[in-house]
């Protein structure tokens, strides 16, 4: 395959970056989209110019770490898919492919494709953890927990964190992802001891770190590649009026 | 979780903590807190939704009203003057609507501002798969029916725009709306406005009266279809009940 590669670059958070475009050819329509930015840096190399600076780690759709928007979609928009699962037979040879960072102001660009995820720390950070007591490790059927809930936190759970959410969003929300972090923990019994403050805190840093907010598009939704549904983010809305409510 | 910690241990955010204080005739610790809900992302888009509620509850009353037009003269300056003798009442119903626009308007600019801060910079390729022109233009929407509102009431309530309708009397003696309104919508500039801006208020309602169940946490897939039609159908039902005066007139209908 024979491609031409629009990319952003730019050298750092200071500089402002522009679109560059390369040429690149011999593509395998079996590498992933990963490899084939990994071939045209190898060939970047070889001419003695900057490799293009994207995030990635276990290219297997599981951390988290690859981002990418890809002509104007998170991760190339195809349900269920992370860019490092992306293969290059979703493309057709002689194609432009645009290829920029994640936008939002709580993700600021470091440098070329990397962005600074760190504010999604902070919001975990502010409550997406559980107490949990020193000692032997509690026997895992002693809670008993209804299917339903179980299957709805798995399904929260999913979340790898990796932003797609907040950086689809017209408005740069970062919902979808509180959400699932939200709804993971309050629909299990271990959640319960922090339900209510979890979701003010993490809410507040979401606010504090510069996200947007939900105007019900359901963009995220769509572009999310671990389909987590914006049922959550209703979930989420019920927690922050139920804490609300009680006066938490 | 990667994270673990004791309950007893974790801080809240510093802004968290932060309680405004926001002395007021309902003492500090309620307006100071209903301050801090209205601040949060997620309790603004609360308000929203309950004032967007008490809204479109008015702007069903309100056609429901108007359409007695049908029903003849008689029938539609009885009911205007009931409004009026109401006295007292009429203007805590005011004064409460004006205090729900102020807060569904105020939230809304507000989180518009934080919208646009969030997402400073476009993308070069752009690539929506979900967002609809009802919802991308709400804002717009928005402002323009509050600008049309403006104009509604300068035009039949205050008679700014025309003080003959002041003068205008029926044999009981009672204000002639009816024949205000008739007068009014002879006018086709006057209806044109009408009817564009109660489009606009349609396709307002159409993405925002599905949105304010999501709001409000209500999203559960027996109910979820009914949602998704509930913001168009009540967008077309307000637009064509309202328009349908307009349209009356200029057809000759209403006389
Ligand atoms: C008769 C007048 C109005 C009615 C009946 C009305 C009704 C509604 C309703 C039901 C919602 C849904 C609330 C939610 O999503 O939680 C809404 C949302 C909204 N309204 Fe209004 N509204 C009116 C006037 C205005 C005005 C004057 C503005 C001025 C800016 C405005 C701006 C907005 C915005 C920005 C939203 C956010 C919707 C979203 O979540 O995407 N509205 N409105
Ligand atoms: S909700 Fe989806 S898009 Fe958002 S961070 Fe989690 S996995 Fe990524
Ligand atoms: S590199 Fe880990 S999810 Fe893509």
């Amino acid at each position: 395959m024979d491609l031409t590669l629009r990319v952003w670059r730019q050298k750092d958070g200071q500089s402002t970056g522009s679109l560059e475009t390369y040429q690149v050819s011999g593509i395998i329509p079996d590498m992933s989209f990963l490899e084939m930015l990994d071939v045209t840096n190898e060939r970047l190399i070889e001419e003695g110019k900057e490799p293009i600076a994207f995030d990635h780690d276990c290219r297997e759709g599981i951390c988290g770490a690859c981002s990418l928007v890809i002509n104007g979609k998170a991760h190339g928009g195809f349900s269920g898919t992370t860019t490092c699962q992306l293969h290059m037979r979703k493309f057709n040879d002689g194609d432009t492919i645009t290829v920029e960072p994640w936008r939002a102001s709580a993700f600021p660009v470091l440098k070329d494709l990397v962005v600074d995820r760190t504010s999604f720390d902070r919001i975990i950070q502010a409550g997406g953890f559980i107490s949990a007591n020193t000692g032997g490790a509690p026997d895992g059927n002693a809670v008993p927990i209804p299917k339903p809930d179980a299957d709805a936190a798995m399904d929260a759970a999913a979340c790898i964190g990796c932003g797609a959410c907040a950086a689809s969003c017209p408005n740069g929300s970062a919902m979808l992802f509180v959400a699932a972090k939200v709804s993971h923990l309050a629909h299990l019994p271990q959640g319960v001891p922090e339900r209510g403050q979890r979701v003010l805190s993490m809410v507040a840093r979401m606010d504090e770190e510069g996200f947007g907010n939900c105007t019900n598009h359901a963009e995220c939704e769509a572009m999310c590649p671990k389909d987590i549904s914006i049922s959550h983010i209703a979930k989420m809305n019920r927690e922050f009026i139920r804490a609300t409510v009680r006066g938490e | 979780m990667r994270l673990t910690a004791c309950a007893r241990n974790y801080t809240l955010p510093p802004d968290w903590s932060k309680n405004p204080k926001v002395s007021g005739f309902f003492g500090e610790h309620f307006m100071g807190r209903f301050a801090k809900v209205l601040q949060s992302s997620i309790g603004a888009k609360v308000a929203m939704a309950v004032t967007g509620i008490l809204l479109v509850l008015f702007i069903i009353a309100h056609m429901l009203g108007n359409l007695l037009m049908f029903a003849g003269p008689e029938a539609t300056n009885a009911y205007a003057k009931g409004l009026k003798d109401l006295g007292a009442l009429l203007w805590v119903a005011r004064i409460g609507l004006l205090v729900v626009f102020l807060v569904h308007i105020g939230s809304a600019l507000r989180l518009w501002r934080m919208n646009q801060a969030a997402r400073p910079q476009a993308y070069a390729v752009s690539e929506s798969t979900m967002v609809t022109y009802a919802g991308r233009s709400i804002v717009l929407t928005g402002l323009l029916v509050l600008a049309f509102a403006a104009y509604h009431l300068l035009h039949f309530t205050l008679f700014a725009t025309n003080p003959e309708f002041a003068q205008l009397h029926d044999a009981q003696g009672r204000h002639d709306v009816y024949r205000m309104v008739v007068l009014g919508f002879g006018n086709t500039a006057v209806s044109g406005v009408y009817l564009v801006s109660m489009i606009l208020l349609g396709l307002h309602l159409s993405h925002g009266v599905t949105s304010l169940f999501q709001s409000l946490g209500i999203n559960n897939p027996s109910y979820n279809p009914l949602i998704k039609r509930l913001g168009p159908w009540s967008g077309v039902i307000v637009a064509v009940g309202f328009m349908a005066i307009p349209l009356a007139v200029l057809a000759g209908v209403l006389k």
